[in-house]
């Protein structure tokens, strides 16, 4: 007893000792690790590679493959153990380099070669296999096998977009293990025994998953190939940087991988706060938008009525003219800039910089379709914060829709019981089987759940059990974005110390508005602009009569518009209104810096030559200027983001050497201090035989980067209106019948389908789908929507 | 075939509520299907998928492991006769063959009249009496080709019809567990103390 509290006094000025910390030997070496670590992991990081198929560090292990043999003395002399299933304990005697241990490595390649096809020369994965390296580097050159291989039908597709080669597969469980345990979509499984087990779907059942592109990155063989990059190029000819995926804004980490000057591939890169290395499958495949046919390539200039090539220098000089004759007409205010969330930081910075000289507040890089940028005032937490937190608040979106990567963290969060997730929604999610409480909604009606559910005692309880991250966005755009805001108001009356986490949805939306681009609400603008107050309207790759909610609005804004210029990749029905359509250069064909949705800013790399002549957003911005004789003071990208960082008080604790350092991104700084809660609205009656209208996006939709990826384009629902079972029973018309959809202001023929996550009383249609109208049943100045449903 | 019908949706939902999680059912609804139809059907394994929270490809993964289950339709009668050691060297390959003539179907075939399939099973563990067969797994023993013909002629008369149920048929009565005998469903993590036998003493 004395000697313990002499120890103690005498180690008062040593660290605290870390109860979780061990000390392993691995071939002779000391190496420190914690309790609960595989060996494997530690291998990895002392740099003693062991061999390994099944292994993957984001996934449980499941020692499949025996490849990671290893040596561990035991009390009766080594055992051979595999390292991917055993745990570390302290003084553990390892040994990865022993005869034994190298002969067992050859003994199982030999049997995962007996039946593996050897048709590298011909397999997309050679050059770059798990299988043929270590085939290389631990196997025994040579097999006893001598008799007939196995032999399946290959390729079958298993999904619209992944083949699966069976001869390949040695049966590692990843791709199971992945669809099961982090996609949560088991819809590939071993089936059969013995000599006959394969992977396969169910039968007329495929792998529609979102997220099956990564069980072709986490493939260590040749097994399974994705449809856009199969027989493309091979891994010693393709160019890799790291860059940004800006196709949500959740910024996952990617390679984007090109050959002969053609995006081919992009592979997630595992990076720790954001991706954990997943991808979803429209991030993964939509760099055939970039390739498209359809891509613009030479400026455009409208002479009656029809698009002419022109040079840049006309057609800038041109667009100048449009804007200078707005502004000697009708003042700064009657010119307009809409967009800025697709591109990067600097994109935005520079248009909203010309913005500003040319004293204009008209402008918006949201299209009515996300919140106003007070959400960005709350304490701000990261994805990690959310992911860890001990209750996870949602307001608003379908996670798996619309920020599908977040998603997976948020499932992750409730599965692995870190997190309870309290949803509350018009409309059922796919996170709403993982949460711990779902309280539906009808759309307004928000404040009240969330006052009547987050005050029930058990709830009250679980808010006190540690931190809390309310997840919020825009889950409705048939209903005000107010009724959102009020609930968060009312979330964080009741839990003071949540933090928030914005989750608006379009690419860089958070780098746009805090690069200056959210002066203005997109709405005002084109109430102005149908009131014939707007002269000339610039739409930096912005489509409003695509993406704006309400499409009478949008409509009447861009017919009284009498100038437009539009600068995009693709001519889109707004673009093919504009006088002027400049052609902009597209995702891995610029460099520049992009926000996140927790405002981490992290690095886009140019990887391919730009399409045509088409010029990065921020350049046109500078020339616009320079030809309307506003200097901006900037000569290349590198000067916009050093001005971005010193003039915009988000961005001025970061530096460009910051960026560089941190291959995650860094942080912007939070500003600003909470809003002043304003009332709820009150929301008006909804009269008996009329649905409320929800309208929330899909992750395939009508989109340029889908309808423009031949692989994915085809994946979008179509354009339907889904009512609650019993409902549609109550309305007499079949599932799949079309019925007249009556709005406030005109009526739209649609199918109608049943739907049981669809609450009663509500009618969903999905967002932007081919073929859909939906945007004329919404009526953006109106709290809510409400639409009656005919048989016809 | 079908979906399970109204009389084994009811049955299924007795036997999911002896477990403490639905999906542990999986296999005695696997069971009761084959029952329903004498093979496992696809529209079988949606429908169990949907009554235990499964998706369709893991019902199939796990029904497909099992050599018992039949994904095709098979005879009213499956007579597999073993071909290991013992029995092969006891004959079993001209038992098959002859059983393959009489029959007219090849290993793995169905009647014409579709009462019997023939299959060829790994050792059935009656070494001592071989060759041997098993009728909808009710055994036969050391099967000469005459009584090989004499058993098609029974089953075909419907002589054994009280002895072999049609194939699939797990059992002819449906052992009922009475409220007051069930130990009741309690999952892993719920349990607290160990089972009423443990006195904490001995090692487990």
């Amino acid at each position: 007893m004395t000697s313990t509290e002499t120890n103690v006094t005498s180690d008062e000025n040593q660290p605290p000792v870390d109860p979780n910390a061990v000390t392993i030997s691995i071939n002779g070496r000391q190496v420190a690790a914690r309790k609960g670590e595989l060996i494997i992991a530690a291998a990895d990081r002392s740099g003693d590679y062991i061999p390994r198929f099944c292994y993957h560090p984001r996934m449980s292990p499941v020692g499949m493959c025996r490849q990671c043999l290893v040596e561990v003395e035991g009390p009766r002399g080594p055992m051979m153990v595999v390292s991917c299933m055993t745990p570390v304990a302290d003084g553990q005697i390892v040994r990865t380099d022993t005869p034994q241990v190298k002969r067992a490595h050859e003994g199982i390649l030999e049997l995962l070669l007996a039946n593996h096809p050897l048709d590298c020369p011909v397999c997309d994965k050679g050059g770059e296999c798990p299988l043929q390296d270590q085939a290389f580097s631990h196997g025994p050159g040579e097999s006893r096998f001598v008799e007939e291989k196995r032999h399946y039908e290959k390729p079958i597709p298993i999904s619209d977009i992944v083949l699966l080669d069976r001869e390949r597969c040695i049966l590692c469980d990843r791709c199971t293990r992945f669809a099961d345990e982090v996609a949560g979509d088991a819809l590939i499984h071993f089936t059969s025994r013995g000599n006959n087990t394969q992977v396969l779907t169910f039968p007329d059942e495929p792998f529609s998953s979102y997220f099956s592109g990564n069980t072709v990155q986490i493939c260590p063989v040749g097994a399974l190939t994705a449809k856009p990059y199969r027989f493309k190029a091979r891994p010693w000819d393709l160019e890799k940087v790291e860059s940004t995926c800006t196709t949500c804004s959740v910024g996952c980490r990617i390679t984007v991988e090109s050959s002969r000057d053609q995006l081919l591939r992009y592979q997630g890169v595992d990076s720790d706060p954001v991706n954990w290395s997943w991808l979803c499958d429209k991030g993964r495949f939509n760099f055939e938008a970039v390739a498209s046919d359809a891509r613009l390539e030479q400026p455009l200039i409208k002479r009656d009525g029809q698009f002419v090539e022109a040079d840049w220098s006309t057609a800038l000089r041109a667009a100048a003219a449009l804007v200078s004759s707005a502004l000697r007409d009708g003042g700064a205010g009657s010119v307009a800039i809409l967009g800025g969330a697709r591109g990067t930081n600097e994109d935005a910075y520079a248009w909203s910089r010309l913005a500003r000289a040319l004293g204009t507040s008209n402008v918006d890089a949201q299209l009515g379709d996300g919140l106003p940028s007070t959400v960005f005032a709350y304490p701000q937490a990261t994805i990690d914060e959310a992911a860890n937190a001990s209750t996870v608040i949602l307001l608003g979106p379908d996670l798996k829709e619309e920020l599908p990567v977040l998603h997976l963290r948020l499932r992750d969060a409730s599965e692995k019981r870190r997190s309870k997730i309290v949803e509350f929604g018009a409309k059922e999610s796919g996170l709403t089987r993982y949460a711990w409480k779902h309280t539906g909604h009808e759309p307004g009606q928000q404040v009240a759940a969330v006052r009547s559910t987050l005050t029930e005692t058990s709830v009250v309880s679980q808010l006190g059990k540690g931190s809390v991250v309310v997840v919020v966005g825009r889950g409705n755009l048939a209903e005000s974005p107010e009724f959102t805001m009020s609930a968060l108001a009312a979330v964080m009356e009741l839990v003071p110390n949540a933090k928030v986490l914005p989750v608006l949805r379009r690419g860089n939306v958070r780098g746009a508005l805090s690069a200056g681009m959210g002066s203005g609400s997109a709405a005002e603008i084109l109430e102005r602009a149908a009131a014939g107050k707007i002269n000339c309207l610039v739409l930096v790759g912005a489509d409003p009569l695509a993406d704006f909610p309400d499409a009478d609005l949008a409509r009447r804004a861009l017919t009284a518009v009498p100038n437009i210029v539009s600068l995009d990749t693709f001519m889109t029905t707004s673009s093919s209104q504009a006088q002027i359509v400049l052609p902009a250069a597209a995702f891995g064909e610029k460099d520049g810096t992009t926000t996140n949705l927790e405002g981490r800013v992290s690095q886009l790399s140019r990887k391919v030559t730009t399409r045509g002549t088409s010029r990065p957003d921020w350049m046109v911005a500078v020339e616009l200027a320079d030809l309307l004789d506003i200097d901006l003071g900037v000569g290349s990208v590198h000067d916009v983001f050093d001005q971005m960082v010193t003039t915009q008080s988000a961005f001025r604790p970061i530096d460009r050497s910051a960026i560089k350092a941190s291959p995650d991104g860094v942080l912007l700084a939070h500003v600003g201090s909470a809003p002043i809660a304003s009332p709820v609205p009150e929301v008006p009656e909804r009269a008996g035989f009329s649905y409320r209208l929800v309208v929330s996006r899909k992750l395939y939709d009508a989109g340029q980067n889908v309808a423009n990826s031949p692989s994915l384009a085809s994946l979008a629902p179509g354009s339907a209106i889904y009512l609650h079972p019993l409902d549609l029973d109550r309305l007499g018309a079949p599932a799949g019948s079309n019925v007249k959809a009556i709005g406030a202001r005109t009526s739209v023929v649609m199918r109608v389908e049943a739907d049981a996550s669809v609450h009663r009383g509500t009618a969903w249609v999905p967002w932007n789908q081919p073929g859909g109208k939906v945007g004329e049943l919404i009526d953006a100045s109106a709290l809510v929507n409400d639409v009656r449903l005919e048989n016809i | 075939m079908a979906r399970l019908t109204e009389e084994n949706v009811r049955l299924a939902r007795e036997i999911i509520a002896r477990y403490p999680r639905a999906r542990s059912a999986t296999i005695p609804l696997l069971h009761l299907a084959q029952q329903q139809d004498g093979y496992v059907s696809n529209d079988a394994m949606v429908h169990i998928g949907e009554l235990v929270g499964a998706t369709s490809a893991e019902v199939f993964g796990t029904a497909s492991f099992y050599e018992m289950f039949k994904f095709e339709p098979v005879g009213k009668y499956l007579v597999n006769i073993c071909g290991t050691m013992s029995c092969a060297l006891m004959g079993a390959d001209e038992l098959i063959h002859h059983a393959e003539h009489a029959l007219d179907v090849k290993l793995g075939g169905t009647t014409d009249d579709g009462l019997i399939t023939l299959e060829r099973a790994e050792c059935q563990a009656a070494c001592t009496e071989a060759p041997c067969l098993q009728v909808n797994y009710r055994y036969r023993f050391r099967v000469t080709n005459e009584s090989f013909d004499r058993l098609v002629d029974d089953l075909r008369a419907g002589r054994l019809d009280a002895e072999i149920p049609p194939h699939g048929t797990v059992a002819r009565v449906r052992q009922r567990v009475s409220a007051d005998r069930i130990v009741g469903a309690v999952a892993p993590e719920d349990v607290t103390d160990g089972p009423t036998w443990f006195d904490g003493k001995a090692a487990l």
